[in-house]
């Protein structure tokens, strides 16, 4: 029997300082729990049922900030992982990393736990924007902490950049843009902030202290990463996304192309089987050995529509013949309305058997999610 | 002349403006009546409504019985009628004291006279009764009877110098009100072996028993067997039932007599059939004249009322239904909007009936409602020679088939303290007013009055009289009749669409600016759109005002949210939902809110 693909998602929600905007399951100053939540993943990884039918070939270390985890404990989840699965030849590990948590000690040991891959959370290069959002990190720290990973060696590295930042114009935007292209990374993520309610950000914005640029800006700094990056010579494959030829984040390709996975640690989702799963967020229950907290069948309609929502974030959107093959029907039997509509308003194309989304469609995809919901 | 059994009766009801203590009066002598026991009494038992207690206000005129011992031991039977508190009640309250031979009027000791003070006594005048006054509160630190006393022989002419004092919060002084109205309010009178003659003064919808009629005996005597008749409705039936009214109960007895109050029943299935001022009589032997009184009630103002969730139409016309069997003043038709589906125009006495209607509709019935804007009845004059009656702005005829239109007009009387005259005449002047004159009841408290058009009064003049006057000012109306008027139908566009569920009727001078208003809350009231959508007020083809919702320019999530797809898809559901619930009008979605928030315009 062929081994199916797996991909393997850990949470490590743990973070040096928490930003004001973050609204990830994460705690700054819990280091008491470091130990045994080592313990409690070590747990669930062992008590994963059938291992052996898997071939596992993206891993990701996601956050809170895996870097700010010990060395030793790292160690013995990677191991643990190793002992559990079989492994692909091309895995693809990928840890996220805050500038000012990486050592060279912290980087040699990913190195010898098979890291091959690293994403930065850079944000900005505006040392006031980056205090103003609760960022630990200055830009100088930054640029010693890339240069240091390089010297380790990794020749995959993401840097995260954001947008539509508090106090940041078009042209300090654009500077950021041309600073990180200056430090050729493979990858290169640019979101837009998002105020989400219970950040301490949300605050702020309600009470009007913060000047955020308007949606006209907010969508010019998006078309302006767009031009510099691809202009640079990365793709611009999703909608968040630019990389370098053969660098596209495999893992997250997963997610977006319905793939299946398995999230180990608080609060992590999985896909597998057919059911959409979460951990528990509640820190004491998961350390007790609780882990599912919700569970979802996803029913066929369902899926047809996360098919199009996950895939149309690409920018090579989606394959109408792989609908039909992935679930027996084709995709006008249930859209054909909804995907002409959008075609004459200029959201959506259709180029022989891809459907992706325009420039405009991308601007607002959630309205055009919507219609397959 | 009152006979023996009659003289130890008396019937009389309770009047006074909005929270002067009327229910609590009520409560009090029932419990001091001896008929209640601690545990039956409930806070405000003639207000069993729950809307009713929330609200301060009874709606629905009831009846108690009560029996009170005097000082020397004789027993009487006092029959206390309540009366709705509002004007827009006016009907019924003067029915209920066309069963009364008196009223005990409260006047709140701090606050003095009001306008349905003054309403409520001119009513009880017209129908020859005998006024108590009472001053109440007097426990208040604010109370001053002294100057009460004296607004209300200045204001109303009647003598108040021995008015008891009393509080029937702190159950002071309650026995004096027992005795005045026993030595003040005359006994009832009537021949009990002359023909019946008995007057509705409510009714009430049971379930088991059918149609439940509240009546004072006039002459004659009632039982159960005895076949009557409606004279207004000319309907038939044959008694099943006759009694008293008992706390929150009813006590069957063998007959009712010449000056008696209470209920009788008959397999009654519709309280149309027995109409609120309507003559009860035998058909063995009937009255020749009906008392006086039997009138229609007329609706005054309509809108329309939509479910908010179109499925629940057929809930909403069984809702109506029901309410309409306790209150044959409300009236429905179906109705069709382009914009709203399927709903019903709906007819009301005034806008407190219509608020009172579409909070217990949601409340009682659970049911998500959009109204739309209120109208009145508008009298159209076509050059063909017919005359038309128009209360909704959709049924408006082509404007060069009109020769000329009339508005209903009403006396308004307000009562104000003197500090706030120029910010409220200018209220009223705003809105067509007609200055009439000015009173002063007291240095300080004045009563102006104005003749305004009703379209004037019903969007939102309460609300805003109320907060120019810091809440001091009260107010009532009354129908004075129609007058010529230039009237023109305002049209809201929508991305170029009509929205018939939006469209009204206003007066000419004052259309741009309403139409203004209207569009700049439409702005707010309409999400954007994935393009520009137009927003227009019109008077036939002719564009008077226009805003712009622009198009969105961004809806997108940057994240992920790494593989939590499901909270991603959550979001994006809410999204559908929060569409779902909108009201398409072509491409655009109009949020409910929308319909609304236009009923009230000058709220900034």
């Amino acid at each position: 029997m062929e081994d199916k693909k797996l991909s393997i998602y850990i949470h490590i929600p743990f973070c040096a300082a928490k930003c004001l905007y973050c609204d990830f399951l994460s705690f700054q100053g819990a280091e008491q729990y470091f130990e045994r939540y080592k313990n409690a993943l070590i747990r669930e990884i062992e008590s994963f049922k059938n291992p052996e039918k898997y071939n596992v070939c993206t891993i990701f270390f996601g956050g809170g900030t895996p870097s700010v985890f010990p060395p030793e404990f790292f160690y013995e989840i990677c191991n643990a992982l190793y002992k559990k699965f079989n492994i692909s030849s091309d895995l693809e590990l990928s840890v996220e990393a805050n500038p000012g948590t990486l050592s060279e000690d912290i980087l040699n040991n990913f190195m010898l736990c098979g890291v091959n891959r690293l994403s930065i959370g850079a944000q900005s290069f505006d040392d006031k924007i980056l205090k103003i959002i609760g960022r630990i990190h200055t830009s100088s720290v930054f640029f010693k902490s890339f240069e240091l990973i390089r010297r380790k060696g990794f020749d995959n590295v993401n840097i995260d950049l954001m947008f539509s930042l508090p106090f940041q114009s078009l042209s300090c935007w654009e500077s950021t843009l041309k600073t990180a292209v200056e430090l050729e990374p493979e990858h290169i993520s640019a979101y837009s902030l998002i105020i989400e309610e219970n950040t301490p950000i949300y605050g702020l914005y309600k009470n009007g202290s913060l000047d955020l640029p308007d949606e006209r800006t907010d969508r010019e700094m998006y078309y302006a990463a767009k031009d510099i990056l691809k202009s640079s010579g990365y793709e611009h494959y999703e909608i968040s996304n630019f990389a370098k030829e053969g660098f596209r984040s495999k893992h997250n390709t997963v997610y977006w192309k319905r793939e299946e996975y398995i999230g180990f640690g608080l609060g992590a989702a999985s896909f597998l089987n057919g059911f959409r799963f979460k951990n528990t967020d509640n820190m004491e229950l998961y350390l007790d050995g609780c882990a599912y907290e919700q569970i979802e069948k996803i029913k066929d309609r369902d899926a047809y529509s996360e098919f199009i929502f996950l895939g149309l974030r690409m920018m090579e959107g989606i394959s109408i013949s792989e609908f039909e093959n992935c679930f027996g029907i084709s995709i006008f039997e249930n859209y054909s309305s909804q995907i002409e509509n959008l075609i004459k308003q200029g959201l959506l194309v259709m180029d022989k058997d891809r459907l992706y989304l325009t420039e405009r469609g991308i601007d607002v995809s959630n309205s055009v999610f919507v219609e397959f919901l | 002349m009152s006979s023996e059994r009659q003289s130890k009766i008396r019937n009389f009801s309770i009047i006074a403006h909005i929270d002067h203590g009327k229910s609590t009066l009520a409560d009090r002598l029932i419990q001091k009546s001896g008929l209640l026991t601690e545990r039956e009494m409930q806070d405000q038992i003639l207000d069993n409504m729950e809307l009713e207690r929330e609200r301060g206000i009874t709606i629905k005129a009831q009846a108690v019985r009560l029996i009170y011992k005097n000082k020397d031991g004789e027993e009487y039977t006092l029959n206390l009628i309540d009366t709705p508190g509002h004007v827009d009640f006016n009907y019924e309250v003067s029915r209920s004291l066309a069963a009364c031979d008196g009223a005990v009027l409260v006047v709140d000791a701090a606050q003095g006279v009001e306008a349905q003070t003054l309403a409520n006594v001119y009513l009880a005048f017209d129908n020859d009764l005998e006024v108590l006054p009472v001053i109440n509160k007097i426990d208040l630190p604010s109370a001053e009877p002294d100057r009460v006393k004296k607004e209300i022989e200045d204001v109303i002419g009647l003598d108040a110098q021995n008015a008891p004092l009393i509080s029937a919060k702190a159950d002071i002084n309650i026995e004096e009100v027992f005795d005045r109205i026993i030595s003040d309010i005359p006994a009832p009178e009537g021949d009990e072996k002359a023909p019946l003659k008995a007057l509705i003064f409510d009714s009430f919808y049971d379930s088991y028993k059918g149609v439940i009629v509240f009546m004072r005996i006039f002459d004659g005597t009632v039982k159960k067997g005895d076949k009557i008749r409606f004279m207004a409705t000319k309907k038939e039936f044959e008694v099943v039932e006759v009694g008293v009214f008992g706390p929150g109960t009813f006590i069957p007895s063998d007959d009712l007599k010449a000056g008696d109050v209470g209920y009788l029943t008959a397999s009654i299935k519709n309280v149309r059939d027995t109409r609120i001022g309507d003559t009860v009589t035998t058909v063995n032997n009937p009255v020749k004249e009906p008392l006086a009184g039997y009138k229609k009630v007329n609706s005054m103002v309509y809108c329309g009322i939509f479910p908010a969730d179109g499925s629940k139409y057929q809930d909403l016309r069984d809702a109506l239904e029901k309410l309409q069997l306790n209150d044959a003043a409300l009236k429905f038709d179906a109705e069709t909007s382009a914009a709203l589906g399927f709903g019903f125009r709906c007819g009301f006495l005034g806008l407190l009936h219509l608020e009172i209607i579409q909070e217990r509709l949601e409340r009682e019935y659970n049911l998500d409602l959009i109204t739309t804007a209120p109208s009145v009845i508008y009298k159209i004059y076509l050059t063909n020679g017919e005359v038309m009656e128009l209360s909704n702005p959709n049924d408006m005829p082509d404007p060069t088939t009109i020769l000329k239109m009339e508005e209903p007009i009403v006396k308004a009387e307000i009562i104000l303290p003197s500090e706030y005259i120029g910010s409220i005449m200018e209220l009223c002047q705003q809105r067509r007013g007609e200055y009439v004159g000015m009173e002063y009841i007291e240095q300080t408290r004045a009563v102006l009055t104005y003749n305004m058009p009703l379209n004037e009064i019903i969007y939102d003049f309460f609300d805003v009289l109320k907060s120019r006057s810091r809440g001091y000012a009260s107010f009532d109306y009354e129908l004075k009749g129609y007058s010529p008027s230039k009237l023109v139908k305002l049209d809201m566009m929508v991305n170029r669409e009509a929205v018939d569920a939006l469209s009204f009727i206003v007066h000419e001078s004052s259309a741009v600016e309403r139409g203004r208003k209207m569009a700049e809350k439409l702005k707010k009231e309409i999400p954007r759109h994935l393009f520009e959508i137009p927003i227009q007020a019109a008077i036939g083809n002719k564009i008077i005002a226009r805003e712009t919702v622009s198009a969105m320019r961004k809806d997108v999530l940057a994240k992920c949210y790494g593989g939590d797809i499901t909270r991603k898809k959550k979001l994006l559901e809410k999204q559908k939902e929060g569409k779902k619930r909108m009201r398409q009008i072509g491409s655009v979605e109009l949020p409910q809110s929308a319909f609304m928030s236009v009923l009230k315009l000058d709220e900034e």
